[in-house]
């Protein structure tokens, strides 16, 4: 008997489909699974790479990296073990070529680099790379494409970086542990290792990355790590190729969660279709259910013919959309191109198991309860038809969804209490968006009567059907939101935080500034007719206690707390409270400080790493452990631009510590050239332009932007389909009306007119609130994330209400052309 | 074929009734409707519309339940079974022929008159048996066919092949020919008999047309509720 069901199943699934009944709910299912495989698709492949390349991402088996030269210690036992060892140095600098400046991420190395992986240069930007087991030779530098086209240089050409002048030899191609384009801020220049020093850019306070490489057999690499790490320093960090570039595992993971959480929002409105084609199919099936019961099939074989009909459409639509999926992510591949170095390989199966759990979970979700009902059709309908509503109760519906919902959410965010709130969100919005569009509809509905004939028509079309007209009108609002909010409010927010700035709010920097500098620079600056800047001095420490307890990443569960405790701090010390810093507790020192020891730690990171008001830190400073209390908390305004920090001592504490100075300051337009002269007689200062580094995070959040606006077009997809779902079912009532009116004398046009009347009415209602929607989230972010003033962007409501209309009108004349096109005479004889 | 067997009724009830609640209160279809009939007996049920013909063709099919009285299909009181009981008892041994055809609109002629078979577990053999039955009725060249490309004529002569398909005991015929022209009603007719006569089932037709009852070996009226028997020829 079970055979026979699955036999009956499979041969009336065919059957089902060629009629054409079951479209819709495939179609639906392959736009959700497409949009959650397009992203399981991309991520798995970047994973797969971190994995299957993981020495080639590190250029190493293991990899230790420090804020100063590695121990001996360190290196003598790995040499004891048989590892190969390679070091490079990494740090930003400032490349002077003719006039023109650049900032750059130099790194220097030596000749066993890289120890797995090869690099690959070119002779020139337009000429083919090839592989080298080389690096640059003394005297030489080898630059990226991105640098060399910023300053116009070509191979062969000379550039200054420090004290020393390089000859660029080549063009690299390709660098092996450098990590995709998408995440460098600045282009890479590298010199050989022997040449570092005659560039005297490296001082006990630069920022530098020492990197220790280290290759072996996995044996000698695990002895060397299981030697290393119990007595492993504060400051010396180790990567392998399980654990290796943390920073590109937290964007892929993030990517994931964002990129994720935008392909269930189409699933969402994928389910609300799957909802709807289910409900008419169960209408049809009606009959169907009634027939077989009279021929004597139990209500459970009913049911599990039409379970194993489910399953096997689900499983082919969620194969179909994994394919799509699959497609797709060659898109979103192109637009996050840069995310690695390497070439990612092909993906995996486990986003097919993805695919295939998702379909399922959303079919049975939002499909179940209107075929459940099927079993309960009585026999006696084949005499009476009337009996045996087919329709579940609508709290029945909304149960399975949510429990669908809950289920995917889980699935993709894991975190219960992150998955509380956006479900909390999800129905909020929904129900805002339902309510909303169910108030307009019946507000529509009011003015009908008095609307020319045409939009008379249209109007009481949608009026019939309210709860349908509503849902296509929420779902499409949800997309077009969305998309309003990435595209235009986003972009709104970015230009007005922009606009808060003061016109002469530093947009320059300059680091690893010598005490012996400071005088010189403010000579320069005087000469140049500027207002003399600040400069602060600024000592690297690592926090190593807090009131006696050790401070590790162990000690903290989150994310951001982990980074700060196990990065050093740059720190600061002074009499003076800045203009932009407001204490929050205890007091200032003011001059006081010149004789006693104390800390001013802000706000945000105290509460971060748990430090309180009165706390004993302890920081190791160059070797040496310095200790004071907390004396006060401030807050910082990190928006002005002026240099600020987290955390300044009193100068009783740090006077003595070997400290380098930093300072920000304004330089107008006219005067750009100064940064070139500045270049050229302070070649150990960097100077970081501040517009150009935010020009890159824009860039770098356009093409974010841009790939989860890319997702969310499956969701106006789903949209389409939520329509041609309501249209499916009304489309037996529209052609009679159709054929009856054009019987009576309606012309064609006339007929159109009033299809176009519904439609615009449903896609301009859709866009407005599309438009409200987006503009409360651009309030709200505004306002309370942001705390920005907030201005009404007159092209969201053109935008939103333009693609509405257009859109959907469009798509809803398409869907109905059949209508339009078919004889009256025949629907009306065949009815 | 001997139509007056001495064996138990195939169909029997008992003081039979059925009320339902209507807007305008209890409304009473069917009073104390006794009834029996053989194994091999046609019997036609007449009346005007709304007489409640169709209520007592449901109730003696158990496809409906009675508000009192007791109905005996086979030998069992169908009171006793819940709905899947009942649907077990039809399995097989009841077929019906239905005013509006009731085919299944997405099968074809062929997968309409398999679907009894099937649905009772004779899959391994329901093909040939329904081509069998669909060759009797004449329509071997429109097996692939749908429903909506058959004739009415065409479409309730599926009917019949796929109520005969399995070889029923009985058959229940709610006004077969009530969709059709009258050429084409009769066609049907002569077909329904022949079939009927073959199988030797015995056949419950409810019919408003007088004309068809002529063919059923006794004929019952409906009317106030109440059956009685009806002259000769209506």
């Amino acid at each position: 008997m079970a055979a026979d069901a699955l036999r009956m199943a499979g041969r009336s699934l065919t059957r089902d489909w060629r009629a054409g009944e079951l479209r819709i709910l495939a179609l639906s299912l392959v736009i959700a699974v497409g949009a959650v495989t397009s992203v399981a698709f991309f991520t798995d492949r970047i994973q797969r790479a971190m994995t299957l390349q993981a020495s080639e991402l590190l250029a190493a088996d293991l990899v230790i990296e420090t804020s100063a030269p590695p121990r001996v210690r360190l290196l003598e036992e790995a040499r004891a073990r048989g590892l190969r060892i390679a070091n490079t140095v990494t740090f930003p600098s400032v490349v002077l070529a003719g006039n023109a400046t650049q900032l750059v991420q130099v790194k220097a190395v030596d000749n066993a680099y890289p120890l797995r992986g090869r690099m690959r240069i070119a002779a020139a930007r337009t000429r083919p790379a090839s592989v080298t087991p080389a690096i640059p030779n003394s005297g030489q530098a080898w630059a990226d494409p991105r640098l060399m086209l910023n300053l116009g240089l070509t191979v062969g050409e000379r550039i200054n970086l420090g004290d020393r002048r390089f000859k660029l030899s080549a063009v690299i191609d390709y660098e092996p542990d450098r990590g995709g384009e998408l995440f460098q801020l600045s282009p890479r220049l590298m010199i050989n290792l022997e040449d570092l020093a005659s560039t005297d850019l490296v001082s006990v306070n630069s920022r530098v990355s020492y990197n220790t490489l280290l290759a072996g057999t996995p044996a000698a690499i695990d002895s060397y790590r299981g030697w290393l790490e119990p007595r492993a320093r504060p400051g010396e960090e180790l990567q392998g190729v399980r654990d290796g570039r943390p920073e590109i595992r937290t964007a892929t993971d993030r990517a994931q969660q964002y990129l994720g959480l935008a392909a269930l929002v189409a699933v969402l409105v994928a389910g609300a279709a799957i909802a709807l084609a289910a409900r008419h199919y169960a209408q049809n099936q009606a009959d169907v259910s009634a027939i077989m019961r009279c021929l004597g099939a139990s209500q459970g074989l009913v049911l599990r013919i039409y379970v194993w009909r489910l399953l096997m459409l689900g499983l082919l639509a969620s194969l179909t959309g994994c394919a799509l999926g699959y497609l797709a992510q060659t898109v979103l591949a192109a637009l996050l191109e840069g995310w690695l170095a390497q070439k990612v390989p092909a993906p995996g199966l486990m986003p097919v198991v993805t695919g295939v759990a998702t379909g399922l979970l959303a079919l049975f979700g939002f499909a179940l309860p209107p075929l459940l009902r099927l079993k309960q059709i009585p026999p006696l309908r084949v005499l009476r038809r009337e009996l045996g509503n087919p329709a579940p109760a609508a709290w029945v519906t909304g149960a399975f969804a949510l429990a669908a919902v809950c289920v995917l959410l889980v699935l993709q965010v894991g975190e219960a209490r992150l998955v509380a709130k956006l479900l909390l969100g999800a129905i909020l919005t929904v129900t805002a968006l339902w309510l909303a569009s169910f108030a307009l509809i019946s507000g529509l509905q009011r003015v009908q009567p008095r609307a020319g004939a045409v939009w008379r028509k249209g109007l009481a079309r949608l009026g019939r059907r309210p709860a349908g007209s509503t849902l296509q009108i929420a779902a499409f609002a949800l997309g077009i939101a969305a998309l309003l909010v990435l595209a235009i409010a986003r972009v709104d927010l970015l230009n007005i935080w922009r606009d808060t700035l003061p016109t002469d709010a530093p947009n320059y920097f300059m680091i690893n500034v010598q005490p012996r500098e400071v005088a010189a620079l403010a000579n320069l600056f005087r000469e140049n007719d500027l207002m003399l800047p600040e400069f602060y001095p600024m000592v690297r420490g690592r926090l190593v206690a807090i009131d006696d307890r050790k401070a590790g990443p162990a000690d903290y569960d989150e994310p951001r707390a982990k980074q700060l405790i196990d990065r050093e701090f740059n720190l600061s010390w002074g009499n003076r409270l800045q203009p932009d810093n407001k204490i929050t507790a205890g007091q200032w020192w003011g001059t006081a400080g010149a004789n006693m020891k104390g800390f001013s730690v802000e706000t945000g990171i105290a509460e971060s790493l748990g430090i309180e008001l009165g706390d004993s830190l302890a920081y190791t400073i160059a070797g040496e452990t310095l200790q004071g209390p907390v004396t006060n908390l401030r807050s910082v305004e990190w928006d002005s631009f002026n240099v600020n920090f987290f955390v300044i001592a009193t100068p009783a504490l740090l006077r003595d510590q070997p400290a380098s100075r930093i300072t920000a300051f304004y330089l107008p337009p006219a005067k750009d050239a100064l940064i070139t002269t500045l270049a050229r007689q302070f070649p150990s200062i960097t100077v970081l332009n501040v517009e150009a580094i935010v020009d890159q995070v824009r860039a770098i959040m356009d093409r974010a932007a841009l790939a989860v606006e890319y997702v969310f077009l499956f969701t106006l997809a789903a949209g389409g389909l939520v329509m041609y779902a309501a249209i499916q079912t009304t489309q037996q009532e529209r052609r009679r009306e159709t054929a009856l009116l054009r019987a009576l004398g309606a012309s064609r046009r006339q007929v159109q007119l009033s299809l176009i009347a519904e439609f615009g009415t449903v896609g301009i209602t859709a866009g407005v609130l599309a438009a409200v929607a987006a503009t409360i989230a651009g309030y709200f972010l505004a306002t309370n994330v942001f705390e920005l003033p907030y201005r009404i962007n007159p092209w969201l409501w053109a935008c939103g209400i333009l693609a509405g209309g257009a859109g959907i009108t469009a798509a809803g004349l398409l869907a109905t052309r059949p209508v339009l096109n078919q004889s009256p005479l025949l629907v009306l004889r065949r009815v | 074929m001997n139509i007056h067997s001495a064996e138990a009724p195939v169909i029997e009830t008992r003081h039979l009734s059925k009320q339902v609640t209507g807007p305008e209160g209890e409304l009473v279809i069917l009073r104390e409707v006794d009834l029996a009939v053989r194994a091999g007996e046609a019997l036609a049920i007449i009346g005007a519309s709304g007489t409640g013909k169709s209520t007592l063709l449901g109730l003696l099919a158990g496809l409906d339940t009675a508000s009192t009285g007791r109905v005996n299909l086979f030998g069992q009181d169908l009171g006793a079974f819940d709905e899947d009981g009942r649907a077990a008892l039809r399995a097989g041994r009841v077929g019906f022929v239905f005013q509006s055809f009731q085919l299944l609109p997405g099968l074809t002629a062929l997968e309409n008159v398999m679907l009894p078979l099937e649905l009772n577990g004779v899959s391994r053999r329901a093909e040939a048996t329904a081509r069998d039955s669909l060759a009797r009725v004449g329509l071997t060249a429109r097996a692939r066919h749908y429903p909506h490309q058959l004739s009415g004529g065409e479409q309730q002569r599926v009917a019949i092949a796929r109520a005969f398909a399995p070889q029923p005991q009985v058959l229940f015929a709610d006004e077969p020919t009530g969709n059709l022209d009258q050429n084409t009603g009769l066609k049907v007719i002569e077909l329904l008999f022949s079939l009927r006569d073959e199988h030797g089932a015995a056949l419950v037709m409810v019919t408003h047309d007088t004309d068809l009852t002529a063919w059923c070996d006794r004929r019952q009226r409906l009317a106030g509720g109440r059956l009685e028997p009806a002259d000769n020829g209506g």
